[in-house]
């Protein structure tokens, strides 16, 4: 799933800091999943806000919704009627979901109340951790299903470097070598010859180098 | 003022800690949003503990008086006073 974090409440109120009503647009997404941008964090961003606004004798009045999906265009078109009654909406979603929606409705101003973060997995309830950085070139069959573009600092492809120490990174003592990770799998599953199979070098044109990327699926257009 | 079980010693296993992570997680907000933190505190207790309740709840209510109104029901109080006078104004 898509992850993000909660913007800091005065960064917020900075940002909403003109307007005197606006729309706190959450998403039934990824982002309630990682409990950041789900209608429950909607209703105490709004609380919260409205709270704040109030104390400081400005009032501010809030609708508050909750889409499917901020990243699809039949979830948004419902907004349409009534956004233009609202001076700008904070949204709760992930960065690709408030562009789309601002693409959507160009006379909105789009403020973002999270900030996204990665692809990533739950690994306990409330801690979640990067696995994939979609690089575009998928090479899990050859490294025992642990990616090195992801797990290895340095995102290199041919082995530990020499800041690997008893299986954790040099970059901070919680992160443990991607490489090792890689290394100590292949061997659990007597697959140790892909680590000779791996590609003399990457090439990164699947990956950011070439801009913005597309998918264009002609079987479902 | 929240109060929860006993910690280790709550039938939802570890409610109670959760419940004071979210209580925590207030705290912090009505620091952010200056309306002060110390308006909202968590207590454990079990259901046997009558006297340390009525207590902790003394405790807390002298907490809530030293503090003096909610921004809040400040503004609000003003709020209502301009409109009455605007009232009698026009």
């Amino acid at each position: 799933m898509i992850t993000g974090t909660p913007k800091p409440i005065e960064e917020i109120l900075e940002m909403i800091e003109p307007y005197d009503n606006i729309i706190v647009a959450g998403c039934f997404g990824c982002v309630t999943v990682c409990r950041v941008g789900g209608d429950k964090e909607v209703q105490v961003l709004a609380s919260t806000l409205k709270l704040a606004r109030e104390a400081s004798g400005k009032k501010l009045e809030i609708k508050e919704v909750c889409l499917e999906r901020q990243c699809d265009p039949e979830f948004l078109e419902p907004m349409r009627p009534y956004i233009e009654d609202y001076q700008a909406v904070l949204s709760i979603a992930c960065g690709a979901g408030i562009q789309f929606m601002a693409e959507k409705f160009m006379k909105t101003p789009l403020l973002p109340g999270i900030n996204t973060g990665f692809l990533g997995v739950t690994e306990r309830q409330g801690e979640w951790a990067e696995r994939c950085q979609g690089c575009g070139d998928c090479v899990l069959h050859l490294t025992g299903g642990i990616c090195p573009v992801t797990r290895c600092a340095k995102s290199i492809f041919h082995g530990p470097c020499g800041g690997s120490v008893d299986g954790i990174c040099e970059v901070a003592k919680d992160v443990k070598c991607g490489w090792q990770l890689i290394i100590d799998r292949l061997k659990a599953l007597d697959q140790m010859e892909n680590y000779g199979k791996l590609k003399p070098y990457k090439g990164w044109d699947a990956s950011r180098d070439g801009g913005p990327r597309r998918i264009i699926r002609e079987d479902m257009i | 003022m929240v109060i929860g079980c006993l910690e280790g010693d709550c039938h939802y296993v570890n409610g109670n800690i959760r419940a004071r992570s979210r209580v925590k997680r207030v705290y912090n907000i009505l620091e952010q949003i200056k309306i002060g933190p110390d308006r909202i505190r968590m207590y454990n207790l079990s259901a046997g503990e009558g006297a340390k309740f009525a207590a902790f709840t003394n405790e807390f209510v002298d907490q809530i008086e030293n503090l003096g109104p909610s921004p809040i029901n400040v503004a609000r109080k003003n709020a209502a006073s301009e409109s009455v006078q605007e009232v009698q104004a026009t």
